[in-house]
C-alpha cells in the first residue's frame, strides 16, 4: 500500500511529451523498484529523462500492445487526457481523449502481463451546476448530462476506463480526478485567466474553486502508480477559496463586468471576433466546485500545498514571467543525444543511482 | 428553504461500477467521526472565507448593524429554551417559516451567536434557487447559507459537528398567504429527520411567532414570478410598490423564539435505522405537531402582535 513496498514494477507512461508524463517519468526514475519506465506520445518530452526510453509513437493500438508485450510491462500510467480546452481544438481533444482512450484501452487488454492501470482524469467528470453539493464525493455522479463537449469526452472516457476495469479483472484501475491545477508553465484557461490585469467575474456571483498545485499531481500520479490501490481517489489540495479570495491573494483587481443574464450568448459572440472563452470555465465561473479530497488522504498521501498556497505560488510565477520571457528553454530533446547518453559504451555510468544493474537486461526500443 | 429538487433525505445515486478492479485494494473513508475529522482540511487563519464560503468579516458586519438592529430594536426577540441546543458537536434545528424574505433565519442565527452559552455558529441551508441567481448566490454563502443537499447537512452535521437550521416547510412555508399564518405546512419527505438520524445528532424543533406579521403575503403573482426568474413574486405593504428595497421593509411586529426539547436520534435508533421510512415519517410528524402545538400556545398567551 505505501510508496516504500519494494515490488518491481515496469511501467509505460503515455502522453510523456505533456507536463504530467514528463514530470512523472522523471519522479519515478528515482525509486529503484521501478526497473523499466518508457514513455510514449506523438511529440517529444520537454524535459531532460535519465533512463527514461521514450518511443515516438501515435495512439494506434496494435504498435502500443506490441511494446506492452515486448518490455513486459505491468503497470501502466495514462496520463494524456486533455482536461482543459486551451490547449486543443475540441475535435483533437475528442480524438485524443476518447478515441486515445480506447486504443489504450485495447492495448492493455491484449497484452496479459499488465496487472495494474492508472488514469488521470479530471474534475470536470463532476460538471459545476447550481444543485451540486458543496463537495463532491468519488460515488457521485453528475446531476445533469455533460453541457460543454470538453466534459462530454471526459465522461465518455473515464466510462471506457468503468467497463474496462469491470471486464477485465486481472487489472486493477486507479482513477486520479485531479481539481483544477494550477503550477509555473501549465496553461490552463484558469491560468490565462489569472494572468489577465483585471480578472472578470461575473456580475454577482462569487463561485467557490479549489484547486491543486502541479507538484501535488505529480505525486499523487507517483504514489498510484507505485501503490495498489484500485477506485477512484480525487486529487485536490485542502481549501475551496472564492473566486474574490483567489483575486486578492493574487494581487489582482477584480472586475465584475461579465452580464450574470446571456453570458452563454456572450461568449459565443467573442468566438466570432476570435477570443474563444474556454466554455467549462462559464460554468465554474458561475457556480464553482469542491472536492472532498479525504480519500486519497486516507490512503497515506499527503499534499504539500492547499489551495490557497497553489495560488500563491502561481502568482509569484506571474509576478516573476515578464522578467523571464524571452529565455531559452532549459531542455530540448535531442534524439541522437539521447541514444548517445543511453547506449554508448563511452558513458561512465558508475554512481548514477539506480542505473546500475537496470541497464543489463534493457534493449533500446525503437529509437 | 430546503429544496424541491434534492430534498434532504434523497440518496446520492452512486456512480457505476467503475471501482471495482479486484487486483486493486480499494480505500473507503472511515466511519467513525474521530477518524474522519483528522482527515479534514487544515484551517488556515489567514484566510478570509472558510471551506464553504461563509465569511467571518461580512457576516460580521452585517451582524453589528442590520443584524443587531432588527433583533434588538425591530423585532425585540425573545428566546426561551435556549438551553435545549447542546453546547458542542453537531444539532440540526427544524423551524417554522415565514415571509417573503424570511427574517426568521436570521433571527435564529443571532439568537445562537448572542444568547448561547458557547455561542454557538448556525448554518442555514437554502434552496439551490439562490446559488443561481446573481447576488444572493454571492451574498447567502458569506452569512451562512448552504445550499440544501443532503450531502452538506451530513458534512457539517456529521464531520464538522456544526448547527444546521432546516424549514422543511421550504418554499411552501415562505409562499403561503396571510390568511394562512401559523398553520403548518407539509414537512417535506421528513428527509430532515433522515439526515439527523444519518449523522446521530439531536434534533432541536423551534417554534417561532412573529415572522408572519413582520411581512404579511397578500398575494402572489404567478405572471410577474414568471417574468423576473423569481421563485415566486409576493405582494406584500411595502413590495413592490417601493422597489426591490421594499422586500427588506419589515412591520416591526414582537418576535419570540422557543427552542423545544431536543429528539435524540440515537435513542430512535441512529445511522442503522435512518432507512426506515415509517420511522422517519412518524418522527416527522410528531415533530411537526409540537411545532404546531406550540405555536398554538405561544399565540394564545400574545395579546399584541406588536408588543407580545
Amino acid at each position: 500500500m505505501s510508496a516504500e513496498e519494494p515490488t518491481a514494477r515496469r511501467v509505460l507512461v503515455t502522453g510523456l511529451a505533456t507536463t504530467w508524463g514528463g514530470q512523472l517519468a522523471r519522479a519515478l526514475e528515482s525509486h529503484p523498484q521501478v526497473e523499466a519506465i518508457i514513455g510514449i506520445d506523438s511529440s517529444e518530452p520537454r524535459v531532460e529523462l535519465e533512463r527514461t526510453e521514450f518511443v515516438k509513437v501515435s495512439n494506434r493500438h496494435s504498435l502500443l500492445a506490441r511494446i506492452l508485450r515486448a518490455a513486459e510491462i505491468d503497470t501502466v500510467v495514462d496520463v494524456r487526457l486533455a482536461v482543459n480546452s486551451v490547449a486543443m481544438t475540441p475535435a483533437e481533444a475528442h480524438e485524443n481523449n476518447v478515441i486515445g482512450t480506447m486504443s489504450i484501452l485495447a492495448a492493455c487488454q491484449e497484452s496479459d502481463c499488465v496487472r495494474r492501470l492508472v488514469f488521470k482524469s479530471s474534475a470536470h467528470y463532476y460538471g459545476s451546476e447550481q444543485d451540486d453539493p458543496a463537495f463532491f464525493t468519488e460515488d457521485m455522479r453528475r446531476p445533469h448530462r455533460p453541457r460543454t463537449r470538453l466534459e462530454r469526452d471526459i465522461v465518455e472516457a473515464e466510462g471506457l476506463v468503468a467497463e474496462f476495469a469491470h471486464t477485465t479483472p486481472r487489472v486493477g484501475v486507479a482513477v486520479a480526478r485531479c481539481a483544477n491545477v494550477l503550477g509555473p508553465g501549465l496553461d490552463t484557461a484558469f491560468t490565462r485567466l489569472f494572468a489577465l490585469p483585471l480578472v472578470p467575474m461575473i456580475l454577482g456571483f462569487d463561485p467557490r474553486l479549489q484547486f491543486v498545485h502541479q507538484d501535488d499531481v505529480v505525486r499523487a500520479l507517483e504514489f498510484l502508480t507505485l501503490s495498489d490501490l484500485g477506485g477512484t481517489y480525487n486529487v485536490a489540495a485542502d481549501g475551496v477559496l472564492a473566486l474574490s479570495e483567489v483575486i486578492s491573494l493574487l494581487g489582482k483587481r477584480p472586475a465584475p463586468v461579465v452580464p450574470p443574464v446571456g453570458t452563454g450568448l456572450l461568449a459565443s459572440a467573442l468566438r466570432v471576433v476570435g477570443v474563444r472563452v474556454p466554455e467549462e470555465l462559464l460554468n465554474l465561473l458561475r457556480f464553482g466546485r469542491g472536492l472532498d479530497n479525504r480519500k486519497l488522504k486516507a490512503a497515506g498521501f499527503t499534499y504539500t500545498h492547499t489551495s490557497r498556497e497553489a495560488v500563491q505560488r502561481l502568482g509569484e510565477h506571474l509576478r516573476l514571467e515578464p522578467v523571464r520571457r524571452g529565455l531559452e528553454p532549459a531542455y530540448t530533446y535531442e534524439r541522437e543525444v539521447e541514444a548517445f547518453l543511453r547506449w554508448s559504451p563511452y558513458v561512465r555510468r558508475e554512481g548514477r543511482g539506480g542505473r546500475e544493474g537496470v541497464e543489463a537486461d534493457h534493449e533500446p526500443l525503437g529509437i | 428553504m430546503a429544496s424541491d429538487r434534492t430534498p434532504l433525505g434523497a440518496t446520492v445515486e452512486p456512480a457505476a461500477e467503475e471501482d471495482q478492479g479486484p487486483p486493486g485494494t480499494e480505500v473507503a473513508l472511515p466511519a467513525e467521526p474521530e477518524a474522519r475529522r483528522a482527515l479534514m482540511p487544515a484551517i488556515e487563519p489567514e484566510r478570509l472565507v472558510n471551506d464553504w464560503g461563509r465569511s467571518e468579516r461580512v457576516e460580521g458586519a452585517i451582524d453589528r448593524t442590520l443584524y443587531e438592529f432588527f433583533y434588538r430594536y425591530w423585532f425585540r426577540v425573545e428566546v426561551e429554551g435556549i438551553e435545549n441546543v447542546p453546547d458542542r458537536g453537531g444539532a440540526l434545528l427544524v423551524s417554522n417559516h415565514a415571509g417573503a424574505l424570511p427574517p426568521d433565519a436570521a433571527m435564529i442565527a443571532k439568537a445562537l451567536r448572542d444568547e448561547h452559552p458557547a455561542s454557538r455558529r448556525l448554518y442555514i441551508t437554502v434552496e439551490h434557487f439562490f446559488k443561481g441567481y446573481p447576488g444572493f448566490s454571492m451574498l447567502l454563502p458569506k452569512v451562512g447559507g448552504v445550499a440544501a443537499h443532503p450531502a452538506n447537512v451530513h458534512r457539517l452535521l456529521y464531520d464538522e459537528g456544526e448547527c444546521v437550521l432546516v424549514f422543511p416547510e421550504g418554499r411552501k412555508g415562505t409562499e403561503k398567504l396571510f390568511k394562512d399564518r401559523y398553520k403548518l405546512r407539509r414537512f417535506g419527505r421528513g428527509g430532515f429527520v433522515r439526515a439527523a438520524m444519518r449523522a446521530e445528532v439531536p434534533l432541536v424543533p423551534i417554534a417561532l411567532v412573529g415572522a408572519e406579521e413582520a411581512m404579511p403575503v397578500f398575494a402572489q403573482v404567478g405572471l410577474l414570478r414568471k417574468l423576473t426568474g423569481l421563485i415566486y413574486f409576493p405582494v406584500t405593504p411595502t413590495f413592490p410598490w417601493l422597489g426591490p428595497l421594499g422586500i427588506l421593509a419589515y412591520l416591526p411586529a414582537k418576535f419570540k423564539i422557543r427552542f423545544l426539547e431536543p429528539i435524540d436520534t440515537v435513542a430512535l435508533g441512529g445511522r442503522e435505522a435512518a432507512d426506515d421510512r415509517a420511522l422517519v415519517q412518524t418522527v416527522a410528524q410528531e415533530i411537526r405537531a409540537r411545532i404546531q402545538e406550540n405555536l398554538h400556545d405561544m399565540l394564545a398567551e400574545r395579546r399584541s402582535v406588536w408588543f407580545g
